[in-house]
């Protein structure tokens, strides 16, 4: 029997955008069991809820991870609003929708160009990068920012995004779409790319099920859950079908992936075509009492909000599940069995997201 | 991929010039709509200090005695809410970033 031996990976490595500790135990060079451990960026942003009045948390909430930002504005919002029962306006509903959907482009590409660059291939990681650029253009010209958008608010939103810039949106995204197809072709077919992530840390689907995976992770391995088919915001009017696969392997996940940019594109040109006029936001008036659970479709998966008011402008407690937390499991299930060297590509295919899962 | 059209990317790529610019030499030009830094005109200013009651980083501070406006660029997040909720409208956002610093100083209107 071999010598096991203990290999620390992380919390700094090359391939890690964010800090998470594994310890793999290995076996000559095969992992037999990884032992994660988290914690290096706890900023305690749960706790801050109870020092920051409930509308300006917002931002705070926005600020829990710089690439799903917006989405973690949008779900504090409808939980605030849920709780208060403030009827939003459609108009606000289809441009956080909107916004949404760029910032799930925006996020894929991101990770598809970090994924190349763990697999080694860097100029498909700049050329990914490059067509990411382009979104973030869109985002920078209709919210202002370029991570941050800051356009979320209790009871709306607070820019709008009218029929000239909506159309020079669509020509940027139409275009986004082209050239991510070229980049789609080199991840989905070129001969080393498969070679690396063909069968490489396949995960069954029962095991991604019982793990509670959630996202691209979990479609990748058969099961058709998506959170955004609740139909919050206005996905209820947009017609669409989760991206599934079935293998398990990365292959299956940078398929996913690869297939929801496509998805998400449509679906802005969806949201576009339907958005009704009027009103941006409603006047909020009063302060949240009572508890809400609110479950949205982030980039990596589904994020989970709880949030409980007392009548102050102080919310009582703040809770957030976030996707990276969820598939961390399903990581280590994954790493046992594989080879050392594809530990880096490994950890990458759940996209983690520390900072998320940290708060 | 083929290597006819790994080909044809690789002259795409000779032929056309940088996609990168040249920063610093070329500054990057900022978008129409972009939150850069925030701007004040003190002639209109009435010293209400509703920006500083509003601003969610407390990085606005007014003395209505002194008749100063003071700002801390590092605190400020450009949310844009001060602008939304100036009743003399002698807050803007500027479109461009701010210069780069290495002191904690607060900026003082008055």
């Amino acid at each position: 029997m071999a010598t096991r031996t203990v290999i620390p990976f992380g919390p700094q490595h090359p391939v890690l955008p964010e800090p998470i500790h594994l310890d793999l135990v290995v076996e000559d060079e095969k992992v037999v069991e990884a032992i994660p451990s988290i914690g290096f960026i706890h900023r305690g942003l749960e706790k801050l809820v109870e020092k920051k009045d409930f509308p300006e948390f917002v931002y705070v909430a926005e600020r829990i991870c710089g690439i799903c930002s917006f989405i973690h504005s949008q779900s504090y919002c409808q939980g605030i609003e849920e709780i208060m029962k403030l009827p939003v306006p459609p108009r606000a509903h289809y441009l956080r929708t909107i916004w949404g959907e760029i910032s799930r482009v925006h996020s894929h590409l991101l990770w598809l160009g970090l994924m190349a660059d763990a697999m080694g291939f860097e100029s498909l990681f700049m050329h990914a990068w490059r067509v990411r650029e382009r979104v973030l253009k869109i985002i920078e010209a209709t919210t202002g920012g370029r991570v941050i958008f800051g356009v979320c608010k209790v009871g709306g939103v607070r820019r709008d995004i009218d029929a000239a810039a909506m159309r020079n949106v669509l020509a940027e995204l139409a275009e986004t779409e082209r050239e991510t197809k070229e980049i789609v072709k080199v991840f989905l077919n070129d001969g080393t790319v498969k070679h690396r992530l063909c069968g490489v840390g396949a995960l069954a689907r029962e095991d991604a099920y019982a793990l509670g995976c959630v996202g691209p992770t979990l479609r990748a391995s058969g099961w058709t859950n998506d959170t955004r088919k609740l139909g919050y915001a206005a996905f209820r009017e947009l017609s669409f079908e989760p991206v599934t696969r079935t293998e398990g392997d990365c292959y299956a996940r940078v398929a996913v992936r690869c297939d929801e940019i496509f998805q998400s594109i449509d679906l802005i040109r969806q949201a576009a075509a339907k958005i009704p006029g009027g009103e941006l936001a409603v006047k909020v008036t009063g302060n949240p009492d009572g508890e809400v659970f609110v479950r949205t479709e982030q980039p990596r998966g589904e994020v989970l909000y709880y949030l409980k008011g007392n009548g102050t402008k102080n919310l009582q407690r703040f809770r957030v599940r976030t996707p990276t937390f969820a598939n961390i499991p399903a990581l280590v299930k994954s790493l046992q069995g594989c080879s050392l060297a594809d530990v880096p590509v490994l950890v990458l295919t759940i996209d983690p997201c520390i900072s998320c899962t940290e708060r | 991929m083929s290597l006819f059209s790994m080909t044809g990317l690789v002259m795409k790529w000779l032929l056309r010039k940088p996609y990168t610019s040249r920063y610093p030499f070329e500054p990057r030009q900022p978008l129409a709509g972009s939150r850069g830094t925030l701007g004040v005109t003190m002639a209109a200013c009435a010293f209400c200090a509703l920006c500083a009651k509003r601003c969610p980083t407390q990085a606005i501070e007014v003395d209505r005695a002194a008749k100063r406006w003071t700002i801390d660029r590092l605190r400020c997040i450009a949310c844009n809410c001060c602008v939304e909720i100036c009743p003399k409208k002698c807050l803007e956002m500027k479109t461009a970033h701010g210069i780069p610093t290495v002191t904690k100083d607060r900026e003082t209107f008055s």
